[in-house]
């Protein structure tokens, strides 16, 4: 199967171990990853902030590079979020398959088992997005589930913003401190060693905030997980 | 809206001082996590909630579309059964109205039913300049009439004090009120409640004068409705010789089978009940009693003018989507500066008032639009459209240090080449990647290590495969 990587800016600027954990994945499984170069970002943090003039451009690059695949894989909740749920409202209409990356290997693969192998003790935050826009529901944890290796330990309170909200944390750094400091709480007690999650803005949130305080734990990617193999390790 | 809040700073400089806060957060986590639970399963146990909520939505948006008809069919009604109707375009219309309806009575002293449109036109300082002395019935107001504090949750407007404060509270001022507290009270839920019973029966069986809200006006019969917890209200409501309801215009459904719905979605969304113990009804003046409506506008034309704005208009107050906030829980009430905190004071404020100043264009951005809020709302508001409509609009109004640099990154997203160059310039700066970020990004770095960029990008990395 043919499908298009939309990595994200974010992804591609920062974190692009996450993209190459996609690209691996799904080639693992058959598939034919495009990556149209013409991608850059969703348009998400201008219209969450607000500024929609300068979204309405990003939205329409991303049509255009994207419009033309039957399958669109997006490793990041709130972007897909962004272009299925909001797109409309900038009067774009956005492309049909455009797929978060469990919604793509669970209904559109239809594998649960992706053959990896990650011998770690995992909890998952499920990100607002994911959760509430795209309604992912269990999709993420049965595909970790399946991982060999992994101990998936549940994260207390897993369903509550980490208080990341792209500008909200810079414009209401106090309660998005305060909102951090309980979400890595939440993971602290849970004694994992990895928090995962299948969007890297929260986990740069969370993150940053679990190695500001030294406290051992590290953020790994969904695909990043699902990508790892016995004999090729994430 | 009211001048109780005037002189707020704007959401971030306030909520900053609440997080800070270990007792009010204490409180208040602990007071939303119990009502958060509560609710959850009641609602869980509604087979057909979803459907409940959509027929909510419906007869509130049929309701909202042909307002004019219905307000009429209301007045009629009411007049009909011996009432009087007068309206209210603003605060202090609605506030001359009820301090002269007062005085004609000749009373100086008047009990309250809790209701949130007296508050939000801070009818008891208007009260209070007349001579007129208001006395809140509802124990959660009492708290903070007596403490001269503000509302800070619309269902339970002392949640961030807690019974120790409450103990305080009465023991220091219920004296200057009426009957004092027992000098002996302990801070035990049924001291407290009693010694407030005793302390409100005077008042009850003293007042002439009774000043209500509704929870709901039914437009075919002229009927108002109380929901509440603790039977003070239908004290206040049938006690008195003159009742006076301060009503919003949205507070209408047309009939006794759109009012049916409501029943079942406000009690399990608000208390987490299946029913609220007391639900008082009643349709004009009955039997000796003179009874007024001022059917209050206070802003809501103009939100009912706004196409996306307009569905904050179907809000029952359940308060459901602040128990469910974590900003809410956090932050506490208070940093709203308004009666109406949480999700639906962010965007009920900046429309009522408009975006008059830095509070009001602060608040569509105290959200991470997580949408928690819109998934409990029992009348399916979606807050988080409604917040991101609103800060387009606060974004047209200005900021230029903001707007310059937004518009700055729009340039380099909107460009494969730009992005590039910027990817390869942070690649090849990493080393000097700075612990702490300058200007408004400091914020980030404070509490969260900055992320390193990596050498390549990834279209870099693909580009080479
Ligand atoms: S916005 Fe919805 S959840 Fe919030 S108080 Fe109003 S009706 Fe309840």
């Amino acid at each position: 199967m043919r499908v298009a990587l939309f990595v994200t800016c974010v992804n591609d600027t920062l974190f692009p171990g996450t993209g190459k954990a996609v690209v691996r994945l799904l080639e693992r499984l058959g598939c034919t990853v495009d990556f149209p170069m013409e991608q850059t970002c969703c348009g998400q943090m201008h219209f969450n902030t607000g500024y929609r003039a300068d979204a309405l451009p990003l939205a329409r690059r991303f049509v255009t590079a994207f419009g033309g695949h039957d399958a669109v894989v997006v490793p990041s909740g709130s972007c897909a979020a962004m272009v299925r749920e909001w797109y409309p409202s900038l009067g774009v209409t956005p492309p049909g398959g455009v797929f978060e990356l469990s919604e793509f290997l669970v209904d559109v693969l239809g594998v649960t088992d992706v053959g990896a192998y990650f011998p770690h003790t995992v909890t998952y935050h499920p990100t607002c997005h994911s959760l509430r826009s795209l309604k992912v529901g269990s999709r993420p944890l049965d595909l970790l589930s399946a991982v060999r290796g992994l101990t998936l330990v549940p994260l207390g309170g897993a369903e509550e913003c980490c208080g990341f909200g792209g500008t909200f944390s810079l414009k209401n750094t106090a309660v998005s401190a305060a909102m951090c400091a309980d979400k890595v709480r939440g993971v602290l007690d849970t004694g994992a060693e990895v928090l995962c999650a299948a969007d890297n803005s929260c986990l740069m949130h969370i993150g940053g905030a679990l190695s500001r305080q030294r406290t051992g734990v590290r953020v790994m990617h969904l695909a990043e997980i699902l990508a790892s193999t016995e004999e090729d390790p994430s | 809206m009211s001048g109780t809040f005037v002189g707020m700073p704007a959401f971030p400089e306030a909520s900053s001082s609440a997080v800070s806060d270990a007792q009010l957060r204490h409180n208040l986590r602990k007071a939303t996590h119990t009502i958060r639970a509560k609710r959850a399963a009641v609602v869980g146990e509604q087979p057909d909630w979803a459907a409940l909520r959509e027929a909510g939505a419906a007869v509130k948006d049929r309701t909202l579309r042909h307002l004019d008809v219905y307000l009429e069919r209301l007045e009629a009604a009411v007049v009909a059964a011996g009432g009087q109707v007068h309206w209210a375009g603003d605060a202090e219309e609605a506030n001359r109205i009820v301090v002269d309806l007062v005085k004609a009575t000749g009373e100086t002293e008047v009990v309250k039913v809790k209701s949130m449109a007296t508050q939000e036109i801070d009818l008891n300082a208007a009260l209070a300049s007349a001579g007129i002395r208001a006395y809140e019935t509802d124990l959660a107001e009492l708290i903070v009439q007596l403490g001269d504090d503000w509302p800070s949750h619309i269902l339970v407007p002392a949640i961030h004090r807690n019974r120790s404060e409450i103990r305080e509270i009465f023991l220091k001022h219920m004296a200057s009120w009426g009957r004092p507290a027992p000098a002996d009270l302990k801070d035990d839920p049924r001291a407290l409640a009693e010694a407030a019973r005793l302390h409100l029966r005077e008042r009850f069986l003293s007042a002439r004068v009774g000043i209500s809200g509704a929870n709901f006006a039914v437009a075919e019969t002229g009927t108002l409705v109380v929901l509440e917890s603790e039977g003070n209200g239908r004290m206040c409501l049938t006690l008195p010789e003159t009742l006076i309801s301060v009503v919003g215009i949205e507070k209408l459904v047309p009939t006794w089978a759109d009012l049916e719905v409501f029943m079942q979605l406000l009690p399990r969304s608000s208390t987490g009940e299946r029913m609220n113990p007391y639900t008082s009804m009643w349709t004009g003046a009955t039997e000796g009693q003179t009874f007024h409506l001022v059917l209050l506008d206070n802003g809501r034309t103009s939100v009912l003018s706004d196409e996306v704005g307009r569905q904050a208009l179907r809000c029952i107050r359940c308060s459901a989507c602040l128990n469910v906030c974590p900003v809410y829980e956090r932050a506490g009430g208070h940093s709203y500066g308004s009666v109406y905190p949480g999700p639906i004071g962010a965007i009920l404020t900046p429309q009522l008032r408009g975006l008059v100043g830095p509070l009001e264009e602060s608040l569509p951005y105290a959200s991470t639009l997580c949408g928690a809020c819109y998934e409990v709302c029992p009348v399916a508001i979606n807050i988080p459209e409604v917040l991101l409509d609103l800060r387009s609009k606060v974004v047209a109004r200005g900021h230029r240090g903001e707007r310059l640099a937004m518009g700055a990154a729009r340039r380099v997203l909107d460009s494969p080449r730009w992005l590039s160059l910027a990817q390869r310039s942070a690649g090849r700066l990493r080393r000097w990647t700075p612990r702490r970020l300058p200007g408004p990004l400091s914020a980030w770095s404070d509490t969260r290590d900055v992320p390193v960029p990596p050498k390549q990008s990834f279209r870099d990395w693909w580009a080479e495969r």
